[in-house]
């Protein structure tokens, strides 16, 4: 040990010789900390209480196919859940690949150096970025200075970028896992780098990986300011056919209905995030499921 | 997997080097083709792992060189020190940011006291007090406050806190309110200050507690007086990053805070962040090149400046204060 404990400083002697009222704060402070918790607890019921009561009654299979519209009847999400298909299948093609290796990279090849760090520290000071600076990172690139315009094609890149440190970090935390013994198993037979990487380290880093990419994916589903200042459109009448047009996510139909001060129209933006919350709770139990059936096969 | 106790590639070559008359153990072509490769393969992981520092990059020169332009029409002194935000109004704009930043500091303040406490005393809680079955229970339920998109925090703040809450306590509340923000940002904070103080609280060595028990001290002096002080870098640290995630946060207070930028002096009235005000430049429609267009650029650089003294202030701190065990 390289410091002394801290020594509690307020004890006096009276005090240490009442026992029991000593123990008596002692089982106030466990309640107090007990209700804290529960109070974080509570806010998330309160939150899911409000919105499912509010939001159930306008649940139909119109809210997923019908295009938006003026009147809250009509109005659906159809256009906005392709629009986020589209940006999120396409930021995962960008993001995915170029996350894990990064991560490879960083894990297993980098030198141990000052460059090394120095990457390391940008990866994690970008991930403390808020998502809104990435949006005008977006506008600035993507949409002004490479002159592509308020397209998918824009906002997924954006979107790529942004999601990159976190694939990362996850990716790396996963590679980390793995023991050296495995690496130098395959070093010791001969194997060069790559073949190590590839046959032996990656397939059982997969389920870490995986784990780490669906929930990057899920925190992408549901940001919006990146999206809204790099150019998704308030009001798009038609899904995106490609790369190149207009589109709006599910996100960001929610918050045009929301900034409406019609109450119908709120109600509706209250069934639409059930519907994003049954998408992102979704995809969060394919990662549980995904971690839990890789993992138990191995033990380290 | 490799069978073949040789160069192990896999690759099947014509015969077998050892019998080769004259020849070397080695097949060379098998090692300078691999040669290749791991070369190849090096290089395409590291133009990878470049682009990481290609965002940074570029987020400082977008940033930067927008704001050039702003600055061009605005002076800077004015921008820094001015108490009148009036981009909106076409004829007598006046760029002082000061109410955006009070607006931003105001939220940043607030949420932490709801934050703080609370996430701390979680993490108190789930590592030294849960039995292992509570903590699974309420780890994943605490992570999951963290998963929800904050676009549905906006809109419970707006819905919910504002009419159902504070109305009901201080009915001179506005619609548009920085309280009811700062109150959603607060629970959207709380699951990053339990964990990550929990990660600290969890990496003080068990015989500091056992030394304290020994001594007799009750379960409450151990957390307060050993383990919170001897974690308290790594839970600085994390009231550090959430304090810049509370700065950055953006679709909260665009939804729930308002858009009426003044210097914020009572929370029960409306104010506008800096992130609030980029929001709502987007959502209208700004002309490219036009002041206000590239005041985008130059608000977001001194949100993108906070944020980032906030983290490496948070890792520096990490660093320097962090008490060595074992």
């Amino acid at each position: 040990m390289s410091s002394p404990p801290i020594l509690p400083k307020s004890t006096s002697l009276s005090d240490i010789g009442n026992l029991s009222r000593r123990q008596r704060i002692a089982s106030i402070g466990k309640v107090v900390f007990l209700a804290a918790t529960l109070l974080a607890v509570a806010a998330l019921a309160v939150l899911l209480w409000y919105i499912f009561q509010r939001g159930w009654g306008w649940l139909s299979w119109g809210l997923l196919t019908n295009p938006p519209s003026r009147k809250p009847e009509k109005a659906g999400l159809s256009i906005a859940i392709s629009g986020t298909l589209w940006i999120i299948s396409l930021t995962l093609l960008v993001a995915f690949p170029m996350g894990v290796a990064s991560a490879i990279f960083l894990e297993e090849y980098a030198p141990k150096n000052r460059w090394t760090r120095l990457l390391q520290i940008n990866i994690s000071n970008l991930a403390g970025v808020p998502s809104v600076v990435y949006g005008l990172l977006g506008l600035g690139i993507f949409v002004q200075w490479l002159d592509l315009g308020r397209v998918v094609l824009a906002g997924a890149l954006t979107m790529a970028l942004l999601s990159l440190p976190v694939i990362i970090i996850s990716s790396q935390e996963a590679l980390k896992a793995i023991p050296w013994s495995l690496r130098e198993a395959a070093y010791g037979v001969g194997a060069t780098r790559w073949q190590v990487t590839a046959s032996h380290v990656l397939p059982a880093a997969v389920p870490g990986i995986l784990t780490g990419v669906i929930l990057a994916v899920s925190r992408a589903i549901g940001e919006t300011a990146p999206l809204l200042v790099a150019g998704a459109a308030g009001f798009v009448t038609s899904k995106p056919s490609g790369f190149m047009d207009s589109y709006t996510t599910i996100p960001i139909q929610l918050y045009n209905w929301m900034s409406r001060p019609q109450t119908e129209f709120r109600d509706l933006a209250a069934a639409g995030i059930i519907v994003l919350l049954v998408l992102l709770i979704s995809m969060n139990l394919i990662a549980i499921i995904v971690r839990q059936r890789f993992s138990s096969r191995t033990r380290w | 997997m490799a069978t073949e106790p040789r160069t192990g590639s896999g690759t099947q070559t014509d015969a077998l080097p050892f019998f080769r008359p004259g020849g070397s153990y080695v097949d060379q072509k098998l090692l300078r083709r691999q040669h290749l490769t791991e070369k190849t393969v090096g290089y395409l992981l590291l133009a990878c792992a470049i682009v990481s520092v290609l965002t940074t990059i570029g987020i400082v020169v977008v940033l930067l060189a927008q704001a050039v332009n702003f600055f061009a029409d605005v002076s800077i002194v004015d921008f820094l020190t001015g108490t009148t935000w009036t981009a909106l109004f076409q004829n007598q704009q006046q760029w002082g940011v000061l109410p955006l930043v009070s607006a931003t500091l105001m939220v940043t303040l607030l949420s932490m006291l709801v934050a703080m406490p609370i996430g701390l005393m979680s993490a108190i809680f789930l590592s030294e007090y849960a039995s292992p079955r509570t903590r699974a229970v309420l780890k994943p339920v605490l992570e999951l406050l963290a998963g929800i998109p904050t676009i549905i925090y906006g809109f419970f703040a707006l819905t919910f806190i504002t009419p159902s809450i504070l109305k009901v306590v201080w009915p001179q509340t506005s619609v548009y309110n920085v309280l009811a923000a700062s109150i959603a940002v607060g629970i959207m904070i709380v699951p990053l200050i339990a964990s990550l103080s929990e990660d600290a609280i969890r990496s003080v060595p068990s015989a500091m507690r056992e030394g304290a028990y020994a001594l007799g001290a009750t379960k409450l002096e151990v957390s307060t007086r050993i383990i919170v002080p001897a974690a308290l870098s790594g839970i600085v640290a994390s009231f550090m990053l959430a304090a810049s995630r509370a700065v950055g946060e953006t679709m909260i207070v665009a939804l729930a805070a308002g858009s009426k930028a003044q210097m914020v002096t009572n929370p029960l009235q409306p104010g506008e962040t800096m992130t609030g005000y980029i929001v709502q430049v987007v959502s209208g429609d700004a002309a490219r090149g036009s002041t206000i267009y590239y005041s985008l650029f130059a608000v977001g650089l001194l949100l993108f400046v906070m944020t980032l003294a906030l983290n490496i202030f948070s890792h520096w701190f990490v660093r320097r204060f962090r008490e060595e065990y074992e």
